[in-house]
């Protein structure tokens, strides 16, 4: 059944500094959790941040039923995802969670490409682990501006075959992730795509994937205020008219997007 | 327990805490988090005969204690909020009320008689007000005439209780409020949100796809308070007072200001059973002050 959305005090039992802006936290949950499902994220409130608002939205990155943690993936952007990023272990952060629709799973076994980009990664992670739990076979092509920003790359190893591209070629291909072999050459095989990264990223991916007329799913991140679907501030333009990310996606089918592509 | 019941002309509101429209979607969208129907009332989003798409995205700015929105009154128009929205509503056991708006004085009359039908709905509140609407909605609320014109039309043909949304965008609130009433308002509420604007001084651009937007949460708190003070000693009718209210000492000033009841907005999207806390410090506030009914506070200021 899904978890009904709920706001509670997660307790920080790790925060793990990946490299010089991104931080993985796990939080523990007071009540059991439910079933959550990749690309569903969680929004997070930011404590004593003068200029600091509203919450902070995040994909939930992994989640540990037996330990009842979530995780998320932080990179420090401005005040809100420093103040977040660097919470003490055994401290406290309120989370409202989970919010979202989910990545859509085949039913049966399929070749699957993952593309992220930058913190785009996090919401890959709790899919590609539910894909090969499905034994899906899976590609996972990810790009950063250089080594440092390719974080987790074990654990996604873990669930298929890693690619990776950097700008300044510290790491797999040079240049964009976009810029990939295997965007070109092995594209057809692929039946599904799923991506989230940077919208220009993603857009291209989005692309090459209609030329072949292939599955291709994307996970948008627009600037919103509730996370739960009642300020219509975090709008995107579908097919349908003006569709909420934080409910009606934030994972949406490309065919549904009014994407020029 | 102290008695949190207050009165807007028909309606009977078991506790002062209504939520604010476009911060509380239509109920539903909480349902997860609490029981709704605890609360004093609940306006629904703002309405329109026909359906809006808004405006373009962006749509929000987070700015100091507050923040900037310009949606535009987005939503499927009444036709579909009577068919197919309003049946889940009625489970609710509290004040229902639709924010009706348009951009024609035809278009508010349109709208108030589809709503009008609906046996559920204990109200209206009528959005003379919204400033991210290119035609019609704030503009009708910042003339006495145009005021005059509108809530006298819709009065013709609403016949339930009529609270009438004023816009703090104007030089003197409460010769606009004095319209309202004179033309058939049951009651005001105030404020809407105050025309703002956001930059990005990286990009040099604005960061609203509309450039200007409504600022809403904390840091319009003070210039509600006093607007609200400034409408109760200029009208008869009982007022609805909001802005910026995130807890409830912040409720209390506004009762204090000459409020009968309060709507909450912005600090829904923050914690969304602030509601629910804020009945509850209202009511530990009338204890501590030895208060037996939440009326004895209502334009209680010290001068």
């Amino acid at each position: 059944m899904q978890m009904r959305k709920t706001v509670q005090n997660l307790k920080v039992i790790e925060n793990l500094q990946l490299n010089e802006d991104h931080h993985l936290l796990q939080l523990e949950v007071p009540d059991p959790l439910e079933i959550i499902y990749p690309g569903q994220f969680a929004n997070l409130l930011v404590n004593h941040t003068p200029g600091v608002f509203l919450r902070r939205p995040f994909s939930i990155y992994s989640v540990d039923y037996l330990k009842n943690t979530i995780s998320v993936f932080i990179k420090e952007i401005g005040e809100g995802t420093r103040a977040l990023a660097q919470t003490p272990v055994n401290s406290y952060i309120n989370g409202m969670f989970p919010l979202g629709n989910s990545f859509t799973i085949p039913g049966k076994p399929e070749k699957i490409l993952l593309v992220g980009g930058g913190s785009g990664v996090a919401s890959l992670m709790n899919l590609a682990r539910e894909l090969s739990r499905n034994l899906n076979d899976i590609s996972i092509l990810i790009g950063a501006r250089s080594s440092e920003g390719l974080v987790e790359l074990d654990q996604f190893s873990s669930y298929g075959t890693v690619y990776t591209t950097t700008e300044n070629g510290t790491h797999g291909q040079r240049g964009y992730v976009t810029d990939h072999p295997i965007l070109r050459d092995e594209f057809g095989q692929f039946k599904r795509i799923y991506s989230c990264g940077p919208e220009p990223m993603m857009r291209a991916v989005a692309a090459k994937a209609r030329t072949k007329s292939i599955f291709c799913e994307v996970s948008l991140e627009n600037t919103m205020a509730c996370g739960f679907g009642v300020c219509l501030c975090c709008v995107t333009e579908t097919i349908e008219g003006h569709k909420c990310v934080c409910t009606d996606g934030p994972v949406f089918n490309i065919n549904q997007l009014k994407w020029q592509i | 327990m102290a008695d949190l019941s207050t009165t807007i002309h028909q309606l009977e509101l078991k506790n002062p805490v209504l939520t604010a429209s476009g911060t509380f979607g239509y109920g539903l969208e909480y349902d997860d988090f609490l029981d709704v129907s605890l609360l004093g009332g609940i306006v629904v989003k703002g309405t329109t005969i026909h359906p809006r798409q808004g405006n373009a995205y962006p749509r929000m700015a987070e700015t100091a204690s507050g923040m900037l929105n310009s949606v535009g009154l987005q939503n499927r128009g009444a036709r579909y909020f009577a068919s197919d929205i309003y049946p889940k509503l009625t489970k609710y056991k509290t004040n229902v009320l639709v924010n009706v708006s348009g951009s024609t004085i035809e278009e508010y009359i349109a709208c108030a008689e589809i709503i009008n039908e609906l046996e559920h709905i204990a109200g209206i509140e009528l959005n003379i007000s919204c400033p991210n609407v290119k035609e019609g909605g704030m503009s009708f609320g910042t003339s006495c005439v145009s005021v005059e014109n509108v809530v006298s039309a819709v009065r013709k043909v609403y016949r339930k209780t009529m609270i009438v949304k004023l816009t703090p965008n104007v030089t003197d609130i409460s010769e606009l409020a004095r319209a309202a009433e004179y033309s058939g308002a049951d009651s005001l509420s105030l404020i809407n949100t105050l025309l703002g604007m956001a930059i990005n001084a990286e990009t040099r651009k604005p960061v609203l796809a509309t450039i200007t937007g409504g600022l809403s949460g904390p840091a319009v708190k003070p210039i509600a308070l006093r607007m609200v003070w400034e409408v109760a000693r200029a009208v008869k009718v009982p007022l609805v007072g909001m802005g910026g209210i995130m807890n409830a000492t912040d409720a209390i000033e506004f009762f204090l200001a000459g409020a009968s009841a309060v709507q909450v907005g912005t600090a829904n999207y923050i914690d969304p059973l602030v509601t629910l806390k804020i009945i509850d410090g209202i009511d530990s506030y009338l204890n501590r002050h030895k208060f037996s009914k939440l009326t004895e506070i209502i334009s209680g200021l010290h001068m």
